[in-house]
């Protein structure tokens, strides 16, 4: 089974913070206050709270590609 | 889904005695009806009410819905654009060269590193109240100075005038002054903007605005954002912890969770958000036609969104208008959503999260002092929902 993977477009990014806030183990924010992935493949543990940060981004700059789930 | 479509009277609309952090009626009631609603702008323009959770969020999310100032179709004359700086009321590209410079000095970790020097402000504060008790108004105590002396901190502007720039502020800020007031008060707050912005440039110090003077921002633009940076960073933050703190007096079950268990902390200045959503409606203009909720929106046509009910949306928060300290709130839409959602948002957490813990630490037994009916509230033109003053009253050591 492939791991769920994520992807960041800092292009989209606003800095809001809410992925850093919400999955501080797998998102931070760099000097301009973009977001910085540190774990494109998020352990178990940090899946849910990955899931969840992806939800709430204000500007769609964050996905969750989950083989599992049937996502490409 | 009922096939007929509510209309909504115009706003503002009082809300109800004794409900004083329930939207008004006749937003609840659209609500009912459905989530989106014919609405008639004050101005006497045709426009749309959207009271449902999801469809307001995804307006906010949606470019083919305009932020701007001079699109606003609310008024039988056209609106001027935005002012230099004042970037919510833009969109991309303008809007972005505003946020993208100031982004990177309100993030989390920056935003944590401000804790300390946070409770030490608020520490201040309380001592000040402390010894003046045992009651105060916790507006003038609490509420404001924390906010302010922070964002005045953040900003540079000088401790010697944090006093009369907080009295221009509540001038325009409090939606209750003449029309005469309240443009002296505009104008008296750009003149001082516009002599600190020189001050910055001519003698830099550690702050963001003398931070920014390093960049292509010209000095009228330097005076927009700093505008909106204060206006947002207090006026709203202010509200939060006066109105949370009525909140809580008013739900003592609530108060006292809070009260006994520190880790709910975090968790109850979320829920605090949504049920007091004290930024209360936005607006968007359609720039395009757009189907929303089996609606057509026409190009031009300006919606008005309203996050305190998409904030009482049973559909998205189960038991909606009840205040539950320990539910999951993430996701209210108290800071917006979108390329507009809250520079500021991280800082507002770190400010309320301190405060309502210090406060109830500080005053375990704190009650009002005043029957909870008399508590004098904004009135609904105010932009920013919140109490006027708040009597409090807590047994003495």
């Amino acid at each position: 089974m492939t791991a769920p993977r994520l992807t960041a477009d800092r292009d989209r990014c606003i800095g809001a913070g809410m992925c850093a806030m919400t999955a501080p183990e797998v998102f931070d924010q760099d000097d301009d206050g973009l977001v910085l992935l540190l774990h494109p493949e998020p352990p178990a543990d940090h899946r849910t709270a990955a899931r969840l940060a992806v939800g709430l981004c204000p500007s769609a700059a964050l996905a969750l590609h989950d083989p599992a789930a049937g996502d490409p | 889904m009922s096939a007929s479509l509510h209309t909504v009277p115009s706003l503002p609309a009082e809300r109800r005695p004794g409900c004083p952090f329930d939207p008004p009626a006749e937003l609840l009631e659209a609500q009912q009806h459905g989530p989106i609603s014919r609405y008639t702008h004050p101005g006497g323009k045709p426009g749309w009410m959207i009271t449902g959770y999801d469809l307001v969020r995804s307006v906010l999310a949606d470019p083919r819905f305009s932020s701007r100032k001079d699109l606003l179709n609310v008024v039988d004359f056209e609106l001027p654009p935005a002012p230099p700086g004042e970037f919510l009321l833009m969109d991309d590209p303008e809007h972005s060269r505003y946020r993208k410079p100031l982004v990177g000095r309100f993030t989390v970790r920056r935003m944590r590193m401000l804790t300390e020097r946070i409770e030490q402000i608020t520490a201040e504060c309380l001592d000040a109240m402390e010894a003046a008790g045992p009651s105060a108004d916790l507006v003038a105590a609490f509420a404001k100075p924390i906010p302010t002396i922070v964002i005045c901190e953040i900003l540079g502007v000088p401790y010697e005038d944090r006093a009369s720039f907080q009295e221009q502020i509540d001038a325009f800020m409090g939606g209750e002054v003449s029309d005469e007031e309240l443009i002296a008060a505009y104008t008296a707050t750009q003149e001082y903007l516009a002599r600190l912005v020189a001050a910055k440039r001519a003698n830099p110090t550690d702050d963001v605005l003398s931070e920014l003077t390093d960049s292509d921002l010209t000095d009228e633009e330097l005076k927009g954002i700093s505008l909106i940076l204060l206006a947002a960073g207090f006026d709203t933050t202010a509200n939060m912890l006066s109105l949370g703190t009525y909140a809580l007096l008013r739900n003592p079950d609530q108060f006292a969770a809070l009260r006994d268990d520190p880790a709910l902390t975090d968790g109850a200045v979320e829920e605090l958000l949504r049920y007091l959503s004290v930024a209360k409606t936005f607006h968007r203009t359609a720039l395009e036609d757009v189907e929303l909720g089996g609606r057509t929106i026409e190009a031009g046509t300006t919606v008005v969104l309203s996050f305190h009910t998409a904030n009482r949306d049973a559909g998205r928060f189960a038991d909606p208008h009840a205040l539950d300290l320990g539910r999951q709130a993430g996701g209210h839409l108290a800071f917006s959503h979108g390329i507009h959602q809250c520079l500021g948002q991280q800082l507002a957490r770190v400010e309320m999260r301190v405060a309502f813990r210090a406060l109830v630490d500080r005053f375990p037994t704190l009650r009002l002092a005043v029957p909870a009916e008399e508590v004098a509230l904004r009135p609904e033109s105010a932009d920013i929902f919140g109490v006027k003053s708040l009597p409090v009253t807590w047994d003495a050591k």
